[in-house]
């Protein structure tokens, strides 16, 4: 039995056990037709023209886990930010943990999707919310289909959050192969700021595939700080899909930084709804070995006087493959616009690949759009200008990979998390600096 | 195209009508229309083919009807039905007007802006003129010159007889038969086209263009281009003209093939100003073209190309770098009003080492028109130190129109050094006050800033070609201010 056949099948018994009366009974019922017609997506998508699921569809998961594990904060710790203070939701196979979880409802609500779903309280937030900006398509509509758990996240009027909120999902491997499909759900209110750290964690060698939805809504003036740490176990696969829907003169920000897993494949789609908008779409992709990565970005400007940029950095090495997909669209009505999107790439063995497809469909004229990509080297003179310094070929080499990647690490704002990323440049580049930039 | 009212539309359909009423009763050398094994066998043997090309089209035929017509283009029409087509009429002899009076009087102001000479007018719009006509006298003195030189320049009819050894050593290596729905298509039913052939170390003297070959009359809308290099030898060609044609074939589906052997060098330049429809976007034609050339060692191909016709254009020439060494350049400027539609662009395909490419590609869209830029730069695992530099700009005139840009570059070599940038903008408020205050009116002023920012496509041109294009622009933009 192929997965669709089997995740077809089993969401009938899915629905069985859920509490009745759920108010996304409905659009639950439609999700699962919209997959059963379009099944996972093939090459033969354009979307998907470079990455193919096909490999990973093979393995025969489990989409219930059916053995639970406690795991030990000790055995987790050095995933969380641990020096400093955070509000933290954490899923060990899909399953609240609250053990290890740190929430709240004191003027501000980080709790579960679940509870959201089923309580009355929650009720008209989740109708005038869930699932109203994900694409209907099949991925996404797979994830509605068994939406049961993630992150709710609604940050009430002019509400500045003192704290990052983690969100983290472990996969112990009690199972073989597990399907993960968490589905979180964040509403950032008037003039509210929010620093939100995302993380996908396999503790063992099991096959993991994620198919992760997220959905993020910026009222007026509202900021969101978003950021993805991807540096999960090479068995590890995820498949992010995430929406931001932007008001008037909000601010969003992206930032992934993409080292580990087998595959992964980040579906970032931004709407600017509002005049005045702000969207900025950062990454920095290091893998090596048989790591595929595929960015595949959406800036969807509907409204004008708005500003988007997008900066992706990737260095590839061993057999890995990177992918680019951008795409900026430009309504008629978004005059006055400045978009800006840039993909720089480093080849650093013959059999890494990189294929990159920056787009710009516009239809406005009053508009400044425009894109640069690059696929090149460590400038020679650079190299050799640090080691007539004195400098290791093997530090000159990883001071300039540092610099490559510069831009878009200086765009990090908390500070602990900053340094935790350059340390994991220095794991994936194997040179630490002994500084930190 | 401006000023098209209904009454000129009017008059054309009668003279069309005219026309048709004109010569069907002296010569009824057309098919009838439909496509199968037997009509395609009929051209062959119309045309005297030996068997090897009469198979050589049924292969391509047999393709052809298990292909399925491509829609990934980002165009929209109503897709023609193949089985209404006739594939075949005998060259027209007989002219379509007596005088000069019976043209289109906007086709002839067209002319006049051209600065095209009277009889080189009648002879586009088809009026009858004298045998003893310039351009005739000038193409024999060239195909003199050219013999001379061991140069061979006619149409491939005619090079099919004359030099098959060479037509069938070539033809179908660049583009084959199965490349694609419209490449089969053409394969199986091609009217006729040029072949050139410019033999070992030879540098060809002049500009080889189509518009001085003598038969060059009726080439149909299925044309064959086939052009050789050999090793260490050089030449330009021209394809089109800047004039007008009022072509009444809705469908063309050209197939050029460029073959650069060692050292060669070969330069191919096109205008193309079919008719693109009426400003409420009715009628025009619909080009879709397959344009391939392939680079031996140190070898170059270098495409020109100004596209201002046609209502639908599809069209990648491309660069197939096999050799080391060699160079593959493309040049664009595509122009879009009313209610065009172009998608274009090129693939650079990097194979050999130490390969280079250029890719500078101006879009321009006006009115309701849609313009895309869609390439390809592919870097293959041996292509050591590649180096690609794309540049795709595009121009917005008014808010109805759009440009869009899909570029996919691919890089499988860890040496290979990319570049690619592309920006779009509308023409500055500033630059048009700067202009105005000047004392340039506002429509002049558009034509200045749109060569301008075409120039480096411009200056790729050919001289005779390059003044002709800049005044076509002109012209293709008018009535797009406001």
């Amino acid at each position: 039995m192929s997965l669709k056949d089997k995740l077809v099948s089993s969401y009938i018994a899915f629905e069985d056990h859920l509490e009745d009366d759920s108010p996304i009974h409905e659009l639950r019922n439609e999700a699962i037709k919209v997959f059963e017609t379009q099944g996972f997506p093939s090459k033969k998508e354009e979307a998907w023209k470079y990455t193919s699921l096909n490999a990973l569809l093979k393995n025969n998961y489990s989409v219930f886990p059916k053995n639970e594990r406690t795991i030990e904060l000790k055995e987790v710790r050095k995933y969380f930010l641990h020096d400093i203070d955070t509000y933290k939701l954490v899923f060990v196979d899909g399953v609240y943990s609250s053990f290890l979880s740190d929430t709240t409802h004191d003027s501000l609500d980080v709790c579960l999707l679940s509870s959201a779903l089923n309580k009355p309280k929650y009720k008209a937030v989740i109708e005038n919310y869930f699932n109203k900006t994900a694409v209907k398509d099949s991925l996404t509509s797979l994830n509605t289909a068994f939406a049961k758990e993630g992150a709710y996240i609604h940050i009430p009027k002019h509400k500045e959050v003192e704290k990052p909120i983690e969100i983290i999902n472990f996969s112990t491997g009690t199972e073989a192969a597990i399907l993960l499909q968490p589905r979180n759900l964040i509403v950032v209110g008037e003039n509210a700021h929010v620093q939100i750290i995302e993380r996908h964690q396999s503790l063992n060698e099991n096959q993991v595939l994620t198919n992760s939805v997220t959905e993020i809504f910026a009222e007026k003036r509202a900021f969101v700080d978003y950021y993805k740490i991807q540096n999960d176990a090479h068995t590890a696969s995820l498949i992010d899909n995430t929406y931001v829907s932007q008001a008037t003169q909000s601010h969003c920000r992206v930032h992934t930084f993409s080292f580990g897993g087998k595959l992964t494949r980040n579906n970032l789609n931004f709407y600017q709804n509002g005049e005045r908008c702000d969207s900025t779409l950062n990454g920095i992709t290091i893998i090596e070995g048989k790591q595929h990565v595929d960015h595949n970005t959406l800036v969807h400007h509907i409204a004008p006087n708005c500003e988007s940029h997008q900066d992706y950095k990737g260095i590839f090495a061993d057999s890995s493959t990177g992918v680019f997909n951008g795409k900026v669209y430009v309504e008629k009505e978004a005059q006055k616009l400045d978009a800006f999107q840039q993909n720089n790439n480093i080849l650093v063995d013959d059999k890494a690949t990189i294929n990159s497809k920056p787009q710009l469909e516009i239809f406005a004229d009053d508009v400044r759009c425009s894109h640069g990509c690059t696929i090149g080297q460590l400038d020679e003179d650079a190299m050799f200008y640090l080691q007539s310094r004195g400098i290791g070929k093997k530090e000159s080499r990883a001071l300039l990979m540092y610099a490559f990647a510069n831009s878009v690490l200086e765009s990090v704002k908390i500070p602990e998390l900053k340094a935790r990323i350059n340390k994991l440049i220095a794991n994936k580049i194997g040179v630490s600096l002994g500084f930190e930039l | 195209m401006s000023k098209y009212t209904e009454d000129d539309l009017k008059k054309e359909l009668e003279t069309k009508e005219y026309e048709y009423g004109f010569y069907t009763d002296i010569e009824s050398d057309t098919f009838p229309v439909g496509l199968n094994e037997n009509i395609v066998r009929a051209i062959s043997h119309k045309k005297e083919e030996p068997a090897w090309m009469t198979e050589w089209r049924l292969e391509a035929f047999r393709y052809w009807q298990e292909m399925t017509e491509p829609d990934w283009a980002n165009v929209h029409y109503k897709k023609p039905n193949f089985q209404d087509i006739s594939y075949y009429s005998a060259p027209n002899k007989k002219p379509k007007y007596n005088s000069i009076d019976e043209v289109d009087p906007e086709l002839l102001e067209t002319f006049n802006k051209l600065g095209i000479s009277l009889d080189e007018q009648k002879k586009l719009a088809g009026v009858a003129v004298d045998i003893v006509m310039d351009s005739v006298s000038v193409a024999t003195t060239f195909k003199d010159t050219l013999a001379e030189k061991g140069i061979i320049f006619c149409s491939i009819s005619e090079a099919i007889k004359e030099h098959p050894e060479l037509v069938k050593k070539y033809i179908g290596t660049v583009v084959p038969q199965r490349d694609n729905f419209y490449a089969a298509l053409n394969s199986a039913v091609f009217s006729d086209g040029s072949f050139c052939y410019i033999p070992k170390g030879v540098r060809c003297p002049m500009e080889l263009s189509t518009y001085f070959r003598i038969n060059q009359a009726g080439t149909g809308q299925f044309e064959r281009t086939l052009v050789i290099a050999d090793k260490g030898s050089y030449v330009s060609y021209l394809e089109g003209c800047t004039a007008p044609s009022r072509d009444e074939n809705q469908l063309h589906a050209a197939v050029v093939e460029l073959i650069a052997l060692d050292d060669a060098e070969i330069k191919y330049s096109t205008v193309q100003n079919w008719f693109p429809g009426n400003k409420e976007g009715k009628g025009g034609v619909f080009n879709f073209v397959t344009k391939r050339g392939i680079c031996e060692k140190n070898a170059k191909i270098s495409w020109t190309q100004v596209e201002t016709g046609s209502a639908v254009t599809w069209k990648y020439p491309s660069c197939i770098l096999k050799g080391d060494n060699s160079i593959g350049e493309f040049y664009s400027i595509a122009v879009t009003n009313n209610f065009q539609q172009a998608d274009t662009g090129t693939k650079m395909v990097h194979l050999g080492k130490n390969t280079r490419s250029t890719i500078i590609s101006k879009g321009i869209s006006a009115g309701k028109s849609q313009n895309s830029y869609r390439g390809l730069v592919q870097i293959n695992p041996r292509a050591d130190n590649a180096r690609n530099f794309s540049q795709c700009d595009s121009l917005l005139m008014g808010n109805e129109c759009g440009a869009h840009t899909f570029p996919y570059i691919e890089a499988k070599n860890k040496t290979a050094k990319i570049e690619h940038e592309a920006t779009t903008s509308k023409i500055g408020e500033d630059q048009i006050f700067y202009c105005n205050q000047r004392g340039i009116d506002t429509e002049k002023a558009i034509a200045l800033i749109v060569n301008g920012f075409s120039k480096e496509v411009l200056n790729k041109l050919p001289m005779e070609f390059a003044v002709e294009a800049q005044k076509l622009l002109e012209i293709s933009l008018e009535g797009s201010v406001g």
